[in-house]
């Protein structure tokens, strides 16, 4: 799969070789960005396990109810909604504090609430 | 809790209360660089930092009054033995040498663990890194930075499957400094480049909020490519990539480093290669740190080889521009790292820095020859990149292996390490972001549907961690055989009970380390230092290191093995310290009984030094309390010390002696304490030995009245003389 090629600097690099310095520079960082422009694109409209842990990290779950709750939200298909969301909705759903309604969420508790808010699915 | 330098940090205080503690500060502290020409002892330095309360200074310091001028750049300590309790103890020791950076690598698989570790299990090659152990390490290394008088950053990694939550953990813990690179998860840990990417972006974010400091991991193509010089172009765009994108996360660039490692060692030609690199790298990513990193990859288990090449490459640092220093232990090439090993490192980067002060004043650089090079460099990194764009990006040039590649690109070997875009660890694990997703925290990149008005996302909940600490949970131990509190109960028995064990690495291991050469081949060298070393009684002998003299003189063989047993502190005599009296008091008695001494070295010994110290006034040399001296010169023989005696009318002869060639300085002392008895002059001479291989009993054997040994200042031999001179006079 991968190619093999000999030097051919000196023929490849003929566009750049009357570049000053600066312009040589300028160049190396806009090929940088252009690289990394969709990368930074697609992380912005992605997520993942970690990065839904992440953020009930910092809404004060533990590292054992954050693995827990991601799981089953991925399980679930609902990931691209939030784990944070997830758990935000039930508890307003639920009128209860965040952190108990996520304790009980890790424990397996309210999972057909979020199937109907989320998925329309029917108790 | 306060440390005093004659006591043990004792980690069971550490442990105490660990779920209040809170981290005091966030984000990374440079070192306060002082004035250009700040005079420190006699010298006058340019590039160096606001000194320590508490050190240890370089060997030769004493030499200069003990002076320990700190350099500029942060030096860098990695100690991670697997245990963090007994890393803690190497830590305190790293930062007395002048290390303000502790990195600690992580066990064995952590980057593959999708989820965090808790409580304190040990580590394998490193530590897990659970938020009771970097909350312990914050608190002791917050007790450390106070006892030592200067900020220490505390440094792991945010690198695989669990990016983001390990930087939640690293923002709420106090971690200063953190490794985070994407491509380093992709080309070396095997992980999904997509879930790399997208997780790097959110971690960076958090590591932003956080002031943590950012390393790349370039630096790996080097060490994992057969011919690490000529990866130089992709090393640029590697840097190029995480750098880039890091700022589009919300980096700001001031807290971005690049992991940059001279690329080759000698016997290459080293320094044609290395120093073109540092510089185009240098100017390339002028408005980013530099992290000066040591070379590993040529490492092999020679300690002096490691050494060698680890000051060269801090010469590039001094040469080009370092704002870390890293360092390397020079046994990394043969075992986990030993504490002496942390040590040795820390001291190579400070004596070479300190040695190259100003030297980017004294040197210029040949532009004519460097130029062309520099350039040639920039181009062919900038060739890769169009050549990436051109087939499709990053995750395409990944998939058909343009990264360490081992040729000098654009010549490919097609030995590079391809990684599909849709395969590795985490593969399958990203989703899009649905129009109505959500997170209702703070410092979260990317899209988030929040509801309008809110003065920050944490409202909607009360507060995030990041602005309510108190919401942080800890949880103490998950694994009741296999946690600090079982290994401790050891250490704390041992301790008190007062038992003493060799140690390299863990509490008391037991581990030592023998020299040996044996006059022949290789083979039968080791063998025969391994049945030395069982017949002294040694367990686990094992060869760490083999150098060969020559193919059948001589093998020199370094071993380790643990020792079998341990001893009683209590037990231990202590050889008495010599008592000194009160300076006035000298004084006082020569003023009213003058005194005078030959003094020289004796036989074939030209080392002067030590016997210039005891005599001269300017370094407090008995001189100093009115006593006369006759210095004779270096090389006397015995007869010449006893004739000026006699001539001189002298109460003492200082006999210096350093060489112990066939027990010569034994032989030396017999004869002029002989001597002195044939002239009868022996019951009115106060003889006295000194040198490094000297100490009070061997001299007392060989008919001395006194010795003394490393470390003797003037007014140790003034006192013997006064006090002996006292007694004569009864």
């Amino acid at each position: 799969m991968a190619e093999t090629r000999k030097d051919d600097f000196l023929q490849r690099s003929k566009h750049l070789q009357k570049m000053t310095d600066e312009e040589l520079d300028r160049y190396f960082w806009e090929l940088a960005e252009r690289i990394v422009d969709p990368l930074i694109e697609l992380s912005k409209t992605h997520t993942s396990p970690s990065i839904e842990r992440s953020v009930l990290l910092r809404m004060g779950f533990n590292s054992l109810e954050a693995k827990a709750i991601v799981e089953k939200v991925f399980d679930l298909g609902l990931l691209g909604k939030g784990a944070g969301h997830v758990v935000y909705k039930v508890a307003s759903e639920l009128k209860k504090p965040i952190l108990d309604t996520g304790k009980e969420l890790a424990s397996g508790k309210h999972w057909e609430i979020v199937e109907r808010l989320f998925k329309g699915v029917k108790e | 809790m306060t440390l005093k330098p004659n006591e043990k940090l004792r980690v069971e205080e550490i442990l105490k209360d660990l779920e209040h503690y809170r981290p005091r500060r966030r984000g990374w502290s440079w070192r306060k660089a002082l004035p250009k020409a700040t005079k420190v002892g006699h010298f006058e330095y340019d590039q160096i930092s606001e000194p320590l309360k508490n050190s240890v200074p370089l060997p030769a310091a004493h030499y200069f009054g003990n002076i320990d001028p700190q350099p500029d750049p942060v030096i860098t300590s990695e100690i991670a033995s697997g245990r963090f309790e007994d890393d803690i103890r190497r830590m305190r020791m790293a930062a007395w040498h002048g290390a303000d950076h502790i990195m600690v690598i992580r066990t064995l698989g952590q980057s593959h663990m999708d989820g965090l570790i808790e409580g304190t299990p040990e580590g394998i090659g490193g530590i897990p890194i659970t938020r009771k152990q970097l909350r312990a390490t914050r608190k002791a290394l917050d007790i450390i930075e106070d006892e030592v008088g200067r900020p220490i950053n505390f440094h792991s990694y945010v690198s695989g499957v669990a990016g983001p939550e390990i930087a939640v953990l690293f923002a709420e813990e106090g971690v200063n400094g953190a490794h985070q690179d994407p491509q380093y998860n992709v080309l070396y840990r095997g992980i999904n480049p997509i879930r790399s990417f997208v997780d790097a972006a959110v971690a960076k974010r958090i590591m932003a909020w956080a002031n943590i400091l950012q390393i790349d991991g370039a630096h790996n193509a080097n060490a994992s490519a057969k011919m690490a010089w000529k990866v130089m172009p992709e090393l640029l765009v590697q840097h190029a990539i995480n750098c880039a994108f890091s700022v589009k996360a919300g980096m700001k660039k001031e807290n971005i480093a690049l992991s940059t490692v001279p690329p080759v060692v000698s016997p290459a030609p080293e320094f044609k290669m290395n120093f073109i690199y540092a510089l185009t790298v240098r100017e390339l990513f002028k408005d980013y740190k530099f992290r000066a990193q040591m070379n590993t990859r040529y490492i092999e288990s020679d300690l002096f080889d490691a050494t060698r090449i680890h000051v060269l490459d801090t010469l590039i640092s001094r040469l080009t521009k370092a704002d870390l220093q890293s360092t390397i232990t020079p046994d990394e090439g043969r075992n986990v790292p030993w504490h002496i090993n942390s040590i040795r490192g820390v001291e190579t980067a400070k004596h070479t820095l300190l040695a190259l002060d100003g030297i980017k004043d004294l040197l210029k650089v040949n532009e004519e020859v460097v130029r062309p090079k520099i350039r040639e460099l920039k181009m062919r990194a900038i060739l890769f990149m169009e050549e990436m764009l051109e087939i499709g990006g990053y995750f395409e040039a990944t998939e058909r292996g343009f990264f360490v590649d081992n040729g000098y690109y654009p010549e490919r070997m097609g030995d590079g390490i391809a990684r599909p875009k849709d395969g590795g660890i985490g593969a399958g694990s990203v989703v899009a972001r649905d129009p109505d997703y959500f997170a209702p925290v703070c410092e979260h990149f990317g899209y988030n549907n929040l509801p309008e008005n809110l003065e920050k996302p944490c409202d909607l909940i009360g507060g995030c961690t990041f602005h309510n600490p108190e919401k942080i949970q800890f949880i103490d131990e998950l694994d009741e055989r296999d946690n600090v509190y079982l290994r401790m109960e050891k250490v704390i028995e041992e301790r008190e009970e007062g038992l003493l064990a060799p140690e390299v690495e863990w509490w008391q291991d037991g581990w030592v380390q023998l020299d040996i050469t044996i006059p022949d081949d290789e083979p039968h060298a080791e063998a025969a230092a391994i049945a030395i070393a069982k017949k002294l009684g040694l367990l686990e002998p094992t060869v760490i290191s083999k150098t060969t003299l020559h193919p059948s003189e001589g093998t020199y063989v370094e071993l380790k093995a643990k020792i079998p047993f341990k001893v009683k502190r209590d037990e231990l005599i202590l050889p008495e310290k010599p008592k000194t009296l009160p300076e006035e008091e000298i004084s006082e008695f020569v003023s009213k009984h003058p005194m005078k001494v030959v003094a020289g070295t004796a036989g074939n010994d030209e080392h002067s030094v030590g016997i210039r110290e005891i005599l001269d006034i300017k370094h407090g040399g008995i001189e100093k309390f009115g006593i006369k001296y006759t210095y004779l010169g270096t090389s006397i023989p015995p007869e010449k010390f006893i004739d000026a005696a006699i001539e001189t009318g002298a109460d003492a002869i200082l006999v210096s002696t350093i060489i112990t060639h066939n027990d010569v300085h034994v032989e030396n002392m017999k004869k002029i304490h002989e001597l002195a008895i044939e002239k009868g002059i022996r019951d009115r001479i106060i003889l006295i030995a000194g040198g490094t291989q000297i100490n009070n009993d061997l001299a007392v054997s060989c008919g001395m009245d006194a010795g003394f040994g490393r470390g003797t200042k003037g007014i140790h031999v003034a006192s013997f003389l006064v006090k002996k001179k006292r007694e004569m006079l009864k």
